[in-house]
C-alpha cells in the first residue's frame, strides 16, 4: 500500500484565557481556516478544532465521532494525549458539536485525494451516487473508520503538533534549544537546568505560533496511553441511568408522536377515519403523511393506544402479493438467465471446469435482516421562529442536521443539533436511512411546541433498511489428486462492499460475477455490510472443497494462503489457543472460518455440540484478530465478543421474511436474540502485526456463522447451505469422519 | 389516580391505570434511566424493582403497583445505602459493571443491572445456570460475557 502522507496544515487560534486550539486540515485553503476567521469576530469562546489546552493544563479533545459503544470517544482521545505527552488524568472528552468544522470531511477529502473514495464509504447503499462535495457535509461513524481515519489523520497529528510548539514556547522561553527539552504529563523539562513548565503556561505563547506542517509522530515504543487497556468514559453514566440517549430527549412541552406506515413498502396513504380518536384524553392531532398517518399526543402511550384505534387504509400495489418464495424465485431465475457484471475474471474458469477430474456445486442463500438496536428509532423536532432544533440519535449528526433543516424550510445555519449516546447503530442509524427522521419532522412541522416520533419494536422491525437477502452459487474444479483448479461464483447484488465476495486463496482460475438482486424492500448497510454474507458463503464453499478433496480444513486453508502471512499467522494463533487437533469432549467439533474486513484480519473457531434438544449448542469461539496494533486492548476485546455475538444471532436465529409484500416479523420472540444461556464463551487474541490500523466494529462478525455451521457439518454431516440456524432439523446425525 | 413510591418518594399521579409504569416513569416522571426496548416484556429493558423484586415495567399497569415501593436504575444505589451516608453512590453490582467494562452502547444496561441486582439480593451465589434462566434480557451489543464476569466477581466476593 502507497505510504500516506502524514502532511498535514494545522491551525492554531487563541482562546480567551490563554488557551490554544489546535485543528487540521487536510487541504488548503482550509474550511477550519475560513470558520477560524468567521467566528473569531462573532463569538471569543467558540471552540473550533480538534483539542483545546487551556491555562488550568486541562486538555479537551473534541471527538467528531458518535459513541454508541464501541469506545471512539476514549480511543480517540487517547491518540491525541499520548501524541500530546498530556497527564490522562487531565484530559477532558467532549463530542465536538454538529458544525462543519468538525465534518469528517476534511479526513476524508485528505484520504480521498491520495487513494479515491475510502472503501468504507463505498459500504453505504448509494454511495456512488454521492458527490464527493456531500461526503464533506458529513460527520459519520461507521465502516469501522473513526479510529482509522479520525485518529490517524486527525487526532494524532493534532496532539504531537501541539507538542512540538509548546517545546518550541519554553524553549524560546528558556534561551534553549527545542532538543534539550522533553514532555512529560502535560510538562515541558528541562532536564540540564531542572526547569519546567506546565502545558497551561505555555498555551498562550503557543497560539501565537504557526503550527508545524508535518509534525513527527510516535514510535510505538515510545507510546505512553496508546496500547493500555483504559476505561472508556461513557461507562459511568451507563450504570447510574444518567446516560442520555436520543429517546431520552426532553424538551419542554414536548408532544410524542406514535406513527403507522404503509405496511408494503413504498405504498401510499389512501384514507384515514379517526372514529372517536381524537377525543381520547391527551390526544392532539391526526397528521396524515404521504405514507404514513400519526397520533400526535402528550404521552407516547396515549398516542399508541389511540393508534391502535384508528383505522388507515392504504393503496394496493402490484407487491402486495410478494413473498420471500418470490423473491427468492426471482434471484434464481437472475442467477440462471444473466451473465451479470464482473467482480473478478482471472485465468480460465470454463476450460478448468471442462478438464476438471471432478467438480462441485452448492446454492446459498441467506435471508434480509433487520438491525434491532436496542434503542428503537425516534427523533424529536422542535421548529420555531425560524429556526430547528433536533434530537436524535445518529452516526451522522451533521448529515442529520442538514436533513432535517431542508425538509423543515430552515437555514442549515440556524438548525442545532443535540447530541445523545446511541443505544445501537450497527448501520440503522447511517446516512439515507432516513424514515424516522423524514416523518418527525414532517409532523413536527404541523407543531409549534417540540414533538418527539417514536418507532415501536414493531414499527422499528418492520419499517427497517435491511441486510439484503442474497443467494450466492458456486463451483469448484479439481484435478486428479484433489488440487483445486477453480472458482466460479454468482450471486445477487448490489455489492455493497466491493472486495466482500472475493477470496484470499490461491486458486488459480476464478470467475466471480453478481447478477440483478433488486427487490422492492429497502437495504442498507448492516453491521460488516457484505461481509456478513459472503464470508458466510465463501468460508462455508471452501470448507466443502477440504472435505470433497478429503483434507483437513484447517491445513487447506493454510496451504492456499502462502500469499497471505497475516491470515495464516491469525489461523494458527486461533487454531492453536483453540486446541485445535487436539482431542475435545465427547460430541464437540471445531469449525474455523477467517476473513478480511475494514483492514482487520479474523479467524473464528467454534467449538459446538448437538445438544439434547437437536439444536447447536456453541460453547466456545476462539479468535484471533489482527487489527494492526491496538489503541486500547480491551476495547479491542469488547468489539469483538460483540461482533460475534451480533453474527450468532443472525446465524442462528436472524431472519426476517416477506409475506403479502410486507415483513412478517413483529418484535423479538419471532426475531430472537442470542441471551445469556446462548451466549458462548469467546477467548479473544490480539496479533499485533504493526500494519496499518484495521477496524474494530465491524471485523469480528462475518465469521462466525460459517465457523458454526462447518462445525455443524462435521457433527451431522449437514450443510447448512440457508440462515438461519433455526430452520434446519438435526435431529438425524451422521457425524463425518474427520481428516 | 395512581399512587406509588418511586425510590422511596410518594408519587400521585392523575394517569389511567392502564398505563404501563414504564411510561409514566418515563413520560410523567420525566425518569428516562428505566428504558423502553419492546414493550412486551421480552428484553427486559425496562427492569424496575417492585418490592425488590424485578418486574419489566413496559407489560405492569400503574394499576398493578398502586401502593407500591418501586426502585428505579436512578435510585438503586440511594435505596440500597438507606440512611447509611457513607456507602458509596454506586452499589456493588454498578462497581462491577464498571470494573469489568460491561456496558457498550448502554441501552440495554439498566435493566441488566436492575436484573441482576433482584437476583444476587435473593441469590448471593447464582450457578451459571442460574444466571442463565435469571438473566434473560436482551443486550444487542453482545455485553454478555461481561455480564457473567461481573456477577461471578461478585458471587465470589
Ligand atoms: S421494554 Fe419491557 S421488556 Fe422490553
Ligand atoms: S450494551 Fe448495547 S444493548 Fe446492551
Amino acid at each position: 500500500m502507497k505510504k500516506i502522507s502524514r502532511r498535514r496544515f494545522l491551525i492554531t487560534s487563541a482562546l480567551v484565557g490563554g488557551g490554544v486550539l489546535i485543528g487540521y486540515s487536510a487541504t488548503r485553503p482550509s474550511r477550519h481556516r475560513l470558520a477560524n476567521t468567521d467566528l473569531a469576530q462573532r463569538g471569543e469562546h467558540y471552540v473550533t478544532s480538534l483539542l483545546k489546552i487551556e491555562a488550568d493544563n486541562t486538555v479537551t479533545v473534541y471527538v467528531p465521532h458518535s459513541e454508541m459503544g464501541q469506545g471512539v470517544h476514549t480511543s480517540l482521545s487517547m491518540m491525541a494525549a499520548d501524541e500530546l505527552d498530556a497527564d490522562w488524568e487531565l484530559v477532558k472528552i467532549e463530542q465536538a458539536p454538529a458544525i462543519d468544522l468538525f465534518a469528517n470531511g476534511d479526513i476524508i477529502k485528505g484520504f480521498a485525494r491520495e487513494f479515491g473514495v475510502p472503501s468504507f464509504l463505498e459500504g453505504l447503499v448509494s454511495v456512488s451516487a454521492i458527490k464527493v462535495a456531500e461526503l464533506m457535509n458529513m460527520q459519520i461513524t461507521g465502516g469501522s473508520s473513526s479510529v482509522r481515519f479520525t485518529g490517524e489523520f486527525g487526532m494524532r497529528t493534532a496532539g504531537a503538533a501541539a507538542r512540538q510548539m509548546l517545546i518550541e514556547c519554553a524553549a524560546t522561553r528558556w534561551g534553549v534549544t527545542a532538543e534539550e527539552c522533553t514532555t512529560q504529563l502535560s510538562h515541558v523539562h528541562h532536564n540540564a537546568s531542572g526547569r519546567s513548565l506546565a502545558y497551561g503556561e505555555l498555551a498562550a505563547d503557543a497560539a501565537l505560533l504557526e503550527p508545524p506542517e508535518d509534525p513527527v509522530l510516535k514510535d510505538p515504543a515510545q507510546f505512553t496511553i496508546m496500547g493500555k487497556s483504559i476505561s472508556r468514559v461513557d461507562i459511568p453514566a451507563k450504570v447510574d441511568g444518567s446516560a442520555n440517549y436520543g429517546l431520552d430527549a426532553k424538551p419542554a412541552g414536548m408532544l410524542y408522536a406514535a406513527i403507522r406506515f404503509a405496511p408494503v413498502f413504498g405504498t401510499k396513504l389512501v384514507s384515514v377515519d379517526a372514529g372517536d380518536v381524537l377525543s381520547r384524553r391527551g390526544v392532539k392531532r391526526i397528521i396524515e403523511l404521504e405514507d404514513s398517518v400519526a397520533v400526535v399526543a402528550d404521552s407516547y402511550w396515549r398516542a399508541r393506544e389511540a393508534l391502535k384505534l384508528l383505522s388507515s387504509v392504504f393503496e394496493t400495489s402490484a407487491k402486495d402479493t410478494t413473498s420471500s418464495a418470490d423473491i427468492y424465485a426471482g434471484f434464481e431465475r437472475s442467477l440462471a438467465d444473466e451473465n451479470g457484471s464482473k467482480v473478478i475474471e482471472q485465468g480460465d474458469t470454463e476450460a478448468a471446469m471442462e478438464s476438471a477430474a471432478d467438480v462441485i456445486e452448492a446454492n446459498y442463500r441467506v435471508p434480509y435482516l433487520a438491525h434491532a438496536a436496542m434503542e428503537p428509532m425516534n427523533c424529536t423536532v422542535h421548529i420555531h421562529d425560524d429556526k430547528v432544533d433536533v434530537w436524535t440519535s445518529t452516526q451522522d449528526a451533521l448529515g442529520i442536521k442538514a436533513r432535517v433543516a431542508k425538509i423543515a424550510g430552515v437555514a442549515e445555519d440556524d438548525a442545532s443539533f443535540h447530541h445523545s449516546y446511541l443505544g445501537g447503530g450497527f448501520g440503522r442509524r447511517l446516512p439515507f436511512n432516513w424514515n424516522v427522521i423524514d416523518h418527525a419532522t414532517l409532523i413536527a412541522k404541523e407543531f409549534e411546541v417540540p414533538v418527539k416520533t417514536v418507532l415501536s419494536r414493531e414499527d422499528d422491525m418492520q419499517q427497517d433498511y435491511y441486510r439484503p437477502a442474497v443467494a450466492s452459487n458456486f463451483k469448484a474444479a479439481f484435478d486428479g489428486e484433489g488440487n483445486v483448479l477453480a472458482w466460479h461464483n454468482r450471486f445477487t447484488g448490489p455489492v455493497q462492499t466491493p472486495g466482500a465476495s472475493h477470496i484470499p486463496y490461491a486458486i488459480a482460475n476464478q470467475s466471480i460475477r453478481v447478477v440483478d438482486g433488486d427487490t422492492h424492500v429497502p437495504i442498507a448497510a448492516w453491521r460488516s455490510v457484505d461481509h456478513s454474507q459472503q464470508t458466510f458463503f465463501t468460508e462455508s464453499f471452501v470448507d466443502e472443497i477440504a472435505h470433497r478433496a478429503g483434507k483437513n480444513p484447517y491445513q487447506l486453508r493454510r496451504e492456499l494462503l502462502q500469499q497471505h502471512p497475516r491470515h495464516r499467522k491469525v489461523l494458527e494463533v486461533a487454531a492453536e489457543a483453540a486446541g485445535y487437533g487436539q482431542n475435545l469432549p465427547e460430541g464437540h467439533a471445531l469449525g474455523i472460518a477467517v476473513q478480511e474486513s475494514f483492514g482487520s484480519i479474523v479467524a473464528e473457531i467454534a467449538e459446538v455440540s448437538i445438544g439434547s434438544n437437536n439444536e447447536p449448542v456453541v460453547h466456545k469461539v476462539t479468535c484471533a484478530i489482527d487489527c494492526g496494533w491496538a489503541i486500547n486492548p480491551d476495547t479491542v476485546e469488547a468489539q469483538v465478543e460483540s461482533g460475534i455475538i451480533f453474527g450468532l444471532t443472525a446465524a442462528m436465529y436472524g431472519e426476517i421474511t416477506i409475506e403479502n409484500g410486507r415483513v412478517a416479523q413483529n418484535n423479538f420472540p419471532d426475531y430472537e436474540m442470542v441471551r445469556m444461556a446462548t451466549s458462548p464463551e469467546i477467548d479473544v487474541h490480539i496479533v499485533e502485526s504493526g500494519e496499518a490500523l484495521g477496524g474494530l466494529g465491524e471485523p469480528a462478525t462475518p465469521p462466525i456463522a460459517a465457523a458454526l455451521t462447518n462445525a455443524i457439518y462435521i457433527l451431522t454431516g449437514q450443510r447448512v447451505r440457508e440462515l438461519p440456524i433455526k430452520n434446519h432439523d438435526f435431529s438425524r446425525i451422521n457425524p463425518i469422519a474427520q481428516v | 389516580m395512581a399512587t406509588f413510591k418511586v425510590n422511596g418518594f410518594e408519587k400521585n399521579l392523575d394517569i389511567e391505570p392502564d398505563m404501563p409504569l414504564l411510561w409514566a416513569l418515563r413520560d410523567e416522571l420525566g425518569m428516562t434511566g428505566t428504558k423502553f426496548g419492546c414493550g412486551i416484556a421480552s428484553c427486559g429493558a425496562c427492569t424496575v424493582h417492585v418490592n425488590g423484586r424485578a418486574v419489566r415495567s413496559c407489560t405492569t399497569p400503574v394499576s398493578a403497583v398502586e401502593g407500591q415501593d418501586i426502585t428505579t436504575i436512578e435510585g438503586l444505589a440511594a435505596m440500597a445505602a438507606g440512611t447509611n451516608a457513607s456507602v458509596p453512590n454506586l452499589t456493588a453490582v454498578q462497581q462491577a459493571w464498571i470494573d469489568h467494562q460491561v456496558p457498550q452502547c448502554g441501552y440495554c444496561q439498566s435493566g441488566m443491572i436492575m436484573a441482576t441486582s433482584a437476583l444476587l439480593a435473593s441469590n448471593p451465589n447464582p450457578t451459571d445456570a442460574e444466571i442463565d434462566s435469571n438473566i434473560t434480557n436482551i443486550c444487542r451489543c453482545g455485553s454478555y460475557p461481561r455480564v457473567r464476569r461481573a456477577i461471578r466477581s461478585l458471587a465470589n466476593a
